[in-house]
Formats: C-alpha cells, sequence, structure tokens
C-alpha cells in the first residue's frame, strides 16, 4: 500500500456522504486501519481519548479531531484524508451527515470526482441519504458507489440489502444517477472494506478498496472550447499581464481570441512565465497562466477570453437549479451577490419556478422564498450581462455561488436554455413565466438535414435589384437539397406587420419582426433568406443582435442612382427631396458583401452564384 | 498535468485571488519548507515580484540557522519583511518553562493578533497544509477571524467551486491558506522540482534531522542519515511518525492545536 516510487502519481478525490450515523467516518478510519495507512499512535491516542470521555472505541475519532466531534460523536466540519493504493493516491472527504450542518457537507463535496454514499441497513433510506443523493446530482458527480453499511444489525441478510439496493435505485435513477456499485458492508468490522466477509459470501463484487481503484478520472476539460476567465490585470513592469486559471480548452501565441462579452477581438503575444521566461507557449485546462495580447485595451476581470468560434452564452437572464444553504432564506426582490467564476455582480430572483423538497423530491407548496436546505429552479435577473455556460457542457464556467450579505449562501448550476433564447433572453413584463426546455436541439436539427443554419440578410434601396436575387437564392438552396425559408419584408406587411406604418418606428420594429422570426427558424436548423431595405444601419444592428453575429450575414446590394431609378415602381423616388439619392441608404459600420449593380438589366443569376460562393463553405 | 502541476496552479489561482480582494495583504513567513515554498508560488503567481510584505514573528527563541537563512534571502532577493516580537513578554521572561501552550500564546499567537492591527491586515497567507494535523484538516482556504483572530471552527462558511470567503464585517480578516491541499511528500517533490532554496537544517547532521521547524526549546529532530531531498523523500514514504511529532506544544493536550488556533494562532 505504501508503493509511492513513481513520481508523478495520479490522485483521486472521493467524498464519504449520507445520513448522519451511517457510519461515514467510521468506514473511512476502518479502510485507513485495514491498509495501515494510520501514523504511530493514532489508534492509541483514539483509544485514549475514548477512555477520558468515557466511550467505547470508535474509528470515527480518527477523522473527527474536534473535541465538540468526539464528544458528541458526530461529525461537525469536513475533513480531508490522504490515502494510497497500489494504482493511485487518494484524498477521501469525510462530510458530516447531520442536516444542520449541510453547508460543511457541500464544501467537502464541490471538490470531490466520485462519492460513496452512505446507508445504515438497519434504518434504511433516511432524509439525508435522499438529500445527499439529490445533493450530488446537483453538482454533477455521478460516480457514485451505494455503501450499505451494518450489514451485521439485519444479519446479514442478502434479502433485505436487494429490498434497500430496489428502493434507492429507483430514487437514484430519477436524478440519473446510475451507481457504479451497490456494496453490502459491516465498516466497523472491517468486512468488505479492504478484506472479504464469510458472513456475506452471498456477495460477490468488490470490496470498498478495489472499488475506489474502478473509478475513472475524468479528463481535464482540454479538448473542450476555450474558457479563460480573466481573473487580474498585472503592470508590475512594462508588461501588461492578463491573468487567470484556463477553465477549459487551450491557448497558444498567436491565437486569435475574443473578449466576452465585449465581444473584442486580438492576438495571443506572449505568454509569461517565471523564472524561466521560455517555460510554456502552449496552455491548457488547469493551468494558472498570464497572457499578454497584441492589441492593449481596458481589460477587467471577470471577462472572458474564448475563440471566436464557440463562445459563451451571454445575458442577464437565465434559469438556474439552486441550492441554498443561507441562515436568512432567499427571496425576490432582495439585492444579492452572484459569483461565477471571476464574475462578480449584483442579482435578484426574477421568478421561482419550482420549490423541491431534497428529502423526498416533492415539490413544495411554497413559491414566495427558498429556505435553508431547499432546493429550487429560478430565474436570476443580473444587474450586468454575465458570461456563463450550461452545466452540462461546461462546469466551470456553468456554476455560480450566491452570497447574502457577508456570506456565500447558495450555490447553482445554469440549467439548458432553449436555443432561441440562447443568443439573448429579454425580460418579460409577467414575472409568472418560465423558459420551458425542449426535447430537440438545434444541432440534432441541423445534423437531421445535413446543414448549418445561417440567416443571410439582404438589403438595398428600393429598386436594388434584392428580391429578384433572394427568390434566386431561396430557389438554389432548395435545388441543392437544402432546407431553406425566404422572408419577404414586402410580404411580411401583408400579414404579422400590416398593422405597421411606414414611418421610422414602423421600420424599426419591422426588422425586429423579422429577426425574431428568422431567429426561430435559424435554431430550427432551417437556412433563411431575408429581403429587407433596412436602410437605417442601427435597425440592421438590432437584427444582427437578435439573430446573433455568428449566425447574420448581411449582403448590401448597391446600385447605380440609374438603375434604381428604373426598376422602382414608377415615381417612386420623384417626391425625394435629396438629389443624392444613393444616401438614403446608412452603410454599416461592420464589414459586409457588396454586390453592385450598374446595368438595369443585370443577371440575377450571376449575383445568386456569388453569394452561395461566398457562404456556401458555412452552410 | 500532472499532480504537482495541478496543485500548483490551485495554489497560484488562490494567492491571485487574495492579492485581487485584499488591499492590505501580508504573508507569513516561518522560514520553514512549507512558507518558503509559498514564498515561490507568490514568485511565480506574481511573475517574480512579491507583491506584498512577508511576515516573520519572531519569538527570540528560533534556530540560529533560521534566521541566518531568513536575513540572506531577504537581502538577495530584496523582500520585503516585517519582524515582530511579544517584547514585553521577552523581558518579563516568557519561555517555554512557564507552560508550552502559554508561551505560544504570548510569543506567538499575541504578536500576530498585534501585526494584523498595526498594519490593519484583511488578508494574512499563511502556508498550513491539511495533512498536518486535525484541526488544520478541516480548515477552509479561505477562513475568517473575528477581529481578536478568533476562529469560529463549528460554523464556517461554505467554500465552494474556488469562490472563497472575501466579504467579511471590518475588524475581522481573513487567514488564506494556499497550501492547505498539499502534503508534506508534496511540498518536497515540489522544491525538488523547482530548485527552491531553503534551510539546510532539514539534512541530517550527526544522525538527526529536523522534519518540522520551530524554536528551539520545544523543536526536536529526528533520527536520520538523510543528506539529500530524494532521500527526505523516501524516508517519509516509510515513517509512521507524524510531521510534527517532534514539536512539544503539540503534545501538551489532546486538543492542543484546536485550542491553540482558535484563539488566533498559525
Amino acid at each position: 500500500m505504501t508503493e509511492v516510487a513513481v513520481k508523478t502519481r495520479e490522485k483521486l478525490n472521493i467524498v464519504a456522504v449520507g445520513h448522519v450515523d451511517h457510519g461515514k467516518s467510521t468506514l473511512i478510519g476502518r479502510l485507513l486501519f485495514d491498509t495501515n495507512s494510520l501514523q504511530d499512535g493514532a489508534i492509541e491516542k483514539v483509544k485514549r481519548i475514548s477512555e477520558q470521555n468515557g466511550k467505547p472505541f470508535e474509528y470515527a475519532y480518527l477523522l473527527d479531531a474536534f473535541e465538540e466531534e468526539q464528544k458528541q460523536g458526530i461529525t461537525i466540519d469536513t475533513t480531508n484524508i490522504n490515502f494510497s493504493t497500489a494504482k493511485r493516491d487518494y484524498i477521501i472527504i469525510d462530510a458530516p451527515g447531520h442536516k444542520e450542518f449541510l453547508k460543511n457537507m457541500i464544501s467537502g463535496a464541490s471538490s470531490a470526482e466520485a462519492a460513496l454514499l452512505m446507508i445504515d441497513a438497519n434504518e434504511g433510506i433516511q432524509e439525508q441519504s435522499r438529500r445527499h443523493g439529490y445533493i450530488l446530482s446537483l453538482l454533477g458527480i455521478s460516480k457514485v458507489f451505494v455503501i450499505v453499511n451494518k450489514m451485521d444489525l439485519i444479519d446479514y441478510s442478502e434479502q433485505k440489502y436487494n429490498d434497500i439496493r430496489q428502493e434507492f435505485n429507483k430514487f437514484l435513477s430519477n436524478l440519473n444517477i446510475f451507481p457504479i456499485e451497490y456494496i453490502p458492508v459491516a465498516a466497523f468490522y472491517g468486512e468488505n472494506i479492504a478484506k472479504r466477509s464469510d458472513n456475506l459470501s452471498w456477495y460477490h463484487g468488490v470490496t470498498i478498496l478495489e472499488a475506489l481503484d474502478l473509478v475513472q478520472k475524468e479528463p481535464e476539460a482540454e479538448n473542450k472550447p476555450l474558457r479563460f476567465p480573466i481573473q487580474d490585470v498585472y503592470k508590475f513592469d512594462n508588461r501588461r499581464i492578463i491573468a487567470g486559471k484556463i477553465e477549459a480548452g487551450t491557448l497558444k501565441v498567436g491565437d486569435e481570441i475574443v473578449i466576452n462579452p465585449s465581444g473584442k477581438k486580438t492576438k495571443v503575444k506572449s505568454i509569461e512565465n517565471w523564472p524561466n521566461f521560455y517555460d510554456k507557449n502552449y496552455v491548457s485546462a488547469g493551468m494558472s497562466v498570464g497572457i499578454t495580447f497584441e492589441d492593449e485595451f481596458f481589460n477587467k476581470r471577470g471577462e472572458i477570453i474564448s475563440h471566436a468560434e464557440n463562445k459563451p452564452q451571454k445575458g442577464n437572464l437565465f434559469n438556474v437549479n439552486i441550492f441554498w444553504m443561507g441562515k436568512n432564506p432567499l427571496v425576490k426582490g432582495k439585492t444579492y451577490k452572484l459569483k461565477l467564476t471571476t464574475q462578480e455582480l449584483e442579482c435578484e430572483v426574477f421568478s421561482i419556478n419550482k420549490v423541491i423538497d431534497s428529502s423526498n423530491l416533492n415539490e413544495a407548496s411554497h413559491f414566495d422564498c427558498i429556505n435553508k436546505n431547499e432546493v429550487a429552479e429560478i430565474t436570476i435577473k443580473t444587474k450586468q450581462v454575465v458570461c456563463f455556460d450550461e452545466f452540462v457542457d461546461f462546469q466551470s464556467t456553468g456554476r455560480f455561488v450566491i452570497v447574502d450579505g457577508f456570506d456565500v449562501s447558495g450555490g447553482g448550476i445554469v440549467l439548458k436554455t432553449d436555443d432561441t433564447l440562447k443568443n439573448r433572453m429579454l425580460e418579460p413584463l409577467s414575472k409568472n413565466l418560465k423558459p420551458h426546455p425542449r426535447l430537440v436541439t438545434r444541432q440534432q436539427k441541423e445534423k437531421k438535414l445535413g446543414q448549418k443554419a445561417k440567416v443571410i440578410w439582404l438589403t438595398g434601396l428600393t429598386g436594388c435589384g434584392k428580391n429578384e436575387i433572394a427568390a434566386k437564392l431561396e430557389k438554389k438552396l432548395f435545388e441543392l437539397d437544402k432546407t431553406v425559408c425566404y422572408l419577404n419584408s414586402s410580404n411580411a406587411r401583408f400579414g404579422i406587420s400590416s398593422d405597421l406604418e411606414f414611418s421610422e418606428t414602423g421600420v424599426y420594429e419591422q426588422t425586429r419582426r423579422l429577426a425574431e422570426i428568422a431567429n426561430q427558424f435559424i435554431n430550427n436548423g432551417i437556412i433563411t433568406v431575408v429581403s429587407s431595405i433596412n436602410r437605417y444601419k442601427k435597425a440592421r444592428e438590432i437584427a444582427k443582435d437578435i439573430i446573433g453575429s455568428d449566425d447574420y450575414i448581411e449582403f448590401h446590394i448597391d446600385a447605380t442612382e440609374n438603375v434604381l431609378k428604373k426598376r422602382a415602381l414608377k415615381g417612386f423616388y420623384d417626391n425625394n427631396e435629396n438629389n443624392d439619392i444613393k444616401q438614403l441608404y446608412e452603410k454599416s459600420e461592420y464589414p459586409v458583401y457588396s454586390l453592385y449593380i450598374d446595368n438595369f438589366e443585370f443577371n440575377s443569376n450571376e449575383k445568386v452564384d456569388y453569394i452561395l460562393e461566398n457562404i456556401k463553405h458555412i452552410l | 498535468m500532472d499532480h504537482l502541476e495541478t496543485i500548483e496552479a490551485q495554489s497560484i489561482y488562490i494567492l491571485r485571488e487574495a492579492y485581487k480582494h485584499f488591499g492590505k495583504l501580508g504573508m507569513l513567513w516561518s522560514i520553514g519548507k512549507d512558507s518558503t515554498v509559498m514564498l515561490w508560488l507568490a514568485q511565480k503567481a506574481f511573475f517574480g515580484q512579491c507583491p506584498f510584505p512577508l511576515i516573520h514573528v519572531d519569538t527570540n527563541y528560533k534556530i540560529p540557522q533560521m534566521i541566518e537563512f531568513r536575513d540572506k534571502l531577504v537581502k538577495e532577493q530584496n523582500l520585503n519583511l516585517i519582524v515582530h516580537q511579544n517584547k514585553e513578554a521577552l523581558e518579563e521572561g516568557m519561555c517555554h518553562e512557564k507552560g508550552r501552550l502559554l508561551c505560544c500564546e504570548n510569543l506567538k499567537t499575541k504578536p500576530l493578533q498585534e501585526v494584523v492591527k498595526i498594519y490593519g491586515f484583511e488578508g494574512l497567507i499563511l502556508g498550513v497544509r491539511r495533512d498536518e494535523e486535525g484541526s488544520r484538516s478541516k480548515e477552509r482556504i479561505f477562513s475568517e477571524r473575528d477581529n481578536e483572530s478568533n476562529w469560529d471552527y463549528t460554523d464556517q462558511p461554505p467554500e465552494l467551486w474556488d469562490q472563497f470567503k472575501t466579504d467579511f464585517k471590518k475588524g475581522n480578516h481573513i487567514r488564506i491558506h494556499p497550501l492547505l491541499h498539499w502534503t508534506e511528500v508534496d511540498i518536497w517533490k515540489y522544491i525538488q522540482k523547482e530548485n527552491i532554496p531553503f534551510v539546510d537544517l532539514y539534512f541530517a547532521k550527526n544522525g538527526k534531522r529536523y522534519r518540522s521547524l520551530g524554536c528551539y526549546p520545544c523543536t526536536f529532530p529526528i533520527d536520520s542519515e538523510v543528506t539529500d531531498i530524494e532521500g527526505i523523500i523516501e524516508e517519509l514514504k516509510n515513517t509512521k511518525q507524524t510531521e510534527r511529532s517532534g514539536r512539544a506544544q503539540d503534545q501538551e493536550d489532546a486538543y492542543a492545536m484546536q485550542k491553540l488556533r482558535s484563539k488566533g494562532y498559525m
């Protein structure tokens, strides 16, 4: 057990959880004892203390170091114990089982990669067994062993063991926890801990010791898209160093990067190291690093660096699951502090959607507040825009804590967002609403359709030829086996927008409607062509914002004055006081594709080919 | 990333969090192996600087080589060091013969409390590790102390997902423990890997070496012939003695460390 010769041994964090007195500390103490991992005098010290306190010998005292813990025979706070097998090193985290100390259990379990969930065979499944199971699922710990302890108290009965197993399996499967193994043990007597037991000869599975080595360690999030939250910006000398920990992905010198939420782009100039400057030029998930940018602009803690593809979501409204540990309940209308990676900002509860009694998974009947030890689904509203990911995709940017006054009082994970709301989520006028999950994603639909959905937004003054080009573009895409939709602004005026005026306000509203409709289409996997005059650049920026800059491709159909006048309805431009009608169109400040038409009888097929040439590689 | 890289990255993250959140920040340097590693990690975190002062609580009973090493490193690396003593207690003849725990309280805990008050520290970085002893195994990475440096260990705040306690009542301070997750073997492996200078009292002379450093009346060397780091690592793999078994104050009472630390001891 003490063979530690290999230089870089793997280390795994594993937590023991479960109801009070179901034997977590005893199990760990016995495991240390049976594997000869205790230091000299440890058992003697425990014997002495047990005698002093007038209590029988307890393995648990090996871990319960506080006087109060030993005198009262309960674990108050979590302990980390180092332990080794031939395969690797472990940190075993002993978590308290008292409801009162749930915050300490969560502190311990939050750093675990796997869990031993203890159940007393005699008492069976109790409140904290279920609650801890629920917390494990919220913390994203899916590698779980269920340990049925104190088998001696039920005469080592296989039947009773199977009953517990069946009942608990049903509960855990509702939480999407599928235990790796169930193991019957009598921890105090060391049965099925390091050695098998004759009393449990009907059990042919692994012992606890064997079980630990079964856990496969999660690989670092190196292969995921980059997430690098800025922790601080240093200017100790002439270098301006952006410091932080890479939470996912990799980064190297020369990479083009985006700073979120502002969307500013730059390149990585250098990766800074001390004491050897040239140590690393490639950094990846898990590392604490410092980099410099090619462009120097104002950066601050909390911004998240990503590559141009696969940026984090951003918004000020999002749906979460939360567990509350605060002395005071979590209520609506009060300002709290939200901490998500290095972002810290004010937030409040927008709506409470569901409150769950985590001891039985029943829905509570109240919606006004979340009490200590309750779990809930809520919608959070932050004062400023925050960057985040869905917890299922990115653990570290998908979870957060809530600070009430001076105290961290809640922890939560970001739930899946409907694709159509991912790019932005606005505040509805009623707080009795919540965004609903869908079961089919945009990605799945795109895969089925064999295409990537984009919005191809054709704009230009009346007469420029955009409608003719757009109609042919739709046909051409259709013939290429694409699933495509064409939204014509004029046609919309006969339908959804028949109520709108042709004033500037009306034009803005018309753009918003077209963009929102296009947003629905692309998030259902459908390529969408829009044609609209859209002469105000601000209006087009709104469209781009609604659709998202990654999915919005703007083509400006520019034409000579002569072409415009000839192609527009007779007399359309006659009332225009401005002699230069082309000035009516405000050009965009960001790069767009431009088509120039100088011939009244232009070949629209050629224009369609030009558009396709530029976009076919991304569809 | 291997294990040493992982714990190094975690410690650097913690040090940077401390530096970001606390304007008045200091780092306790006991001249021992752990806090010397911590100084190295700080220099790594801040690209060669240590942007906060080091604090040495000098009991006047430290092993002389420790003070030599301290002064040498301060000079070579131009470090900002605050040395503080409880002069009054020393003048009154405080020493371990008056009671080890009383001596620790007067010559270590008390001057530490004073330093916090004199300099108005909001954050104190300490090199304690969970595997040292029981009360440290229950510590948080960011651990609050009240205005008298008391630690309410029965009601510690939750600490999860690298989100630490950075909000607290004025007058209180936060103890920051960047090495909490390191083991004794980790420290030595890291010293070896990074070639970090340390005081050579840890190597054997005349069949004895120090495993843990402190005041000479209360710190006893262990039997050992080891004269290199490789040897120390090998020795630790085979020992069943606790690291602090040579520290007399720990043995005074079953709960000695808990009692000392709840009053502000390091």
